[in-house]
């Protein structure tokens, strides 16, 4: 039996999982995965943070990749990646950069085993500010600078692309060399707030194209995550896993403590149990439902007629999920073109919507009566000052 | 790309080798996985006899003893052998004195 068929069947652990700390985030990113933006209150304390990271290290999960939100945020997070590497369980985190003060820097250059992922959406400001907020190209190449400084290298620079960087992939690629970086690149999932934004940002056909071309060119100096795979199907495999892992190799814990089948399917249809309640993680793992039935051989529906199924296997099952298409379908972006077609029948509205959201809430505005404030700036007059539409 | 022919060639089964100590072990259905905290690379071992050679290898004179030890018929020894040379090639073990 090959490697990949022996995975569908599921590991005895996860080879390596994605631990959202907190849903606490300084950005509001019009694609975030997770919807982050509050604390949630039920957050898991760090007794039991530690005591997840013990459970993680007698399965031997390898390691976590530990976000959110933004993880540096907790004020316990540098003791749980000390904690968590001292206990043999290597830590990967992704950071919008914020709080990598120059003392944080020296410390990662310290670690062998921690790496660190400095998320930017656009090789130049305007394209990252778009989607990531006002400040946040700064913010991220601040970091990268700092993070050089220090001596660390091989810090990744990641990238989720989309229509409108998609073009910029020698940028991306001219900034982690700058600054001794790895570059990472993923895809854009309609998950969470990413939901919203899709339709717009998702890369054209001829994107797809060119970055599948690209990659190959590029090899496994690039990063992926594996996230491509649906790309196989014009040829070639990318380096890397071509296969779905959700609950079979990967899942997510959430902040809280729910397990999920992976980071991008935070909803109840793949919500697999949590770590508080349900016999701990292990117990979630090797026997939950929904995993069980994850880890069952499944047809490939209406692709398994199509030659290139054995390369893409069907594709993404959370991006299917949100865009409102069948799960034993084609993937919505399937390189063959039938995801087009398969979303052109999806009516509109109905596809499922993310079960938790933690976006920070637009303010509601008080109605003052009496003397009105001046303005501060003269634009602020205008109803739309200060809005952005998504996706603009 | 160092491919496991290759790598086959050079690889001293008469020598003593040892698993990096950097170098976790996970045994599964299938024989097991491993992981190296320094490459931050994943390897497969596809069978449990070949697990059975890699744990054995501290303890054996040679890598030749461990896959004698760990009941591997000689006429597979070349397979093992390649296995053996891809692991060493990848870091995941390595050579000690004897």
């Amino acid at each position: 039996m090959s490697l990949v068929e022996e995975f569908q069947y599921g590991l005895d652990a996860p080879i390596c999982l994605t631990w959202e700390l907190t849903y606490a985030c300084n950005l509001s990113c019009v694609h975030c995965l997770s919807s982050s933006g509050r604390r949630d209150p039920g957050e898991l304390s760090t007794a039991e943070c530690r005591a997840l990271i013990d459970e993680f290290e007698r399965m031997q999960v390898f390691y976590v990749n530990i976000g959110g939100g933004e993880p540096t945020v907790r004020p316990d997070f540098w003791d749980l990646v000390d904690y968590a590497t001292a206990h043999r369980v290597g830590v990967k985190f992704s950071t919008n950069g914020i709080n990598i003060t120059d003392e944080a820097a020296r410390r990662l250059a310290a670690s062998d085993y921690v790496d660190v992922q400095v998320s930017l959406d656009g090789a130049t400001e305007d394209v990252n500010d778009k989607v990531r907020g006002r400040g946040s190209y700064r913010t991220a190449v601040r970091a990268m600078q700092r993070l050089a400084a220090a001596g660390l290298t091989g810090v990744k620079l990641s990238v989720v692309v989309t229509r409108d960087n998609a073009g910029q992939l020698d940028g991306f690629q001219a900034i982690a060399d700058r600054y001794g970086a790895q570059l990472r690149l993923t895809r854009l999932r309609p998950s969470g707030r990413g939901a919203d934004v899709w339709d717009e940002l998702h890369p054209t056909a001829a994107q797809q194209r060119a970055l599948y071309d690209w990659l190959l060119e590029h090899g496994e100096q690039v990063l992926t995550g594996d996230s491509f795979f649906h790309l196989a199907g014009y040829g070639e495999s990318l380096p890397g896993l071509s296969l779905c892992g959700a609950g079979r190799v990967v899942c997510l814990v959430d902040p809280v403590g729910d397990v999920y089948a992976c980071p991008f399917a935070i909803h109840d249809s793949f919500l697999a149990g949590n770590v508080r309640h349900d016999g701990g993680f292990a117990q979630v793992w090797r026997s939950s439902e929904l995993f069980a039935e994850l880890r069952r051989p499944s047809g490939g529906g209406a692709c398994t007629a199509c030659s290139a199924y054995d390369s893409c296997r069907g594709g993404c099952m959370a991006a299917k999920f949100f865009t409102g298409l069948p799960l034993d379908g084609p993937d919505p972006e399937c390189v063959r073109g039938h995801g087009q077609t398969a979303l052109a029948r999806v009516a509109a509205g109905s596809a499922p919507k993310p079960s938790r959201d933690h976006s920070h809430r637009v303010r509601p505005v008080p109605v003052s009566i009496g003397r009105r404030r001046p303005p501060e700036r003269a634009c602020d007059e205008s109803p739309l000052a200060g809005f952005a539409p998504a996706g603009r | 790309m160092v491919s496991t022919e290759d790598a086959a060639g050079p690889f001293d089964l008469d020598g003593a080798w040892r698993l990096d100590e950097r170098v976790s072990v996970r045994p599964e259905r299938f024989g097991a996985l491993l992981y190296h905290f320094g490459t931050r690379r994943l390897s497969f071992l596809k069978s449990p006899i070949l697990l059975d050679v890699v744990r054995g290898l501290a303890e054996q004179p040679s890598a030749r003893a461990a896959c004698v030890h760990a009941g591997v018929p000689s006429e597979q020894l070349p397979r093992y052998r390649a296995a053996l040379a891809a692991l060493a090639a990848s870091r995941m073990i390595r050579r000690r004195s004897a």
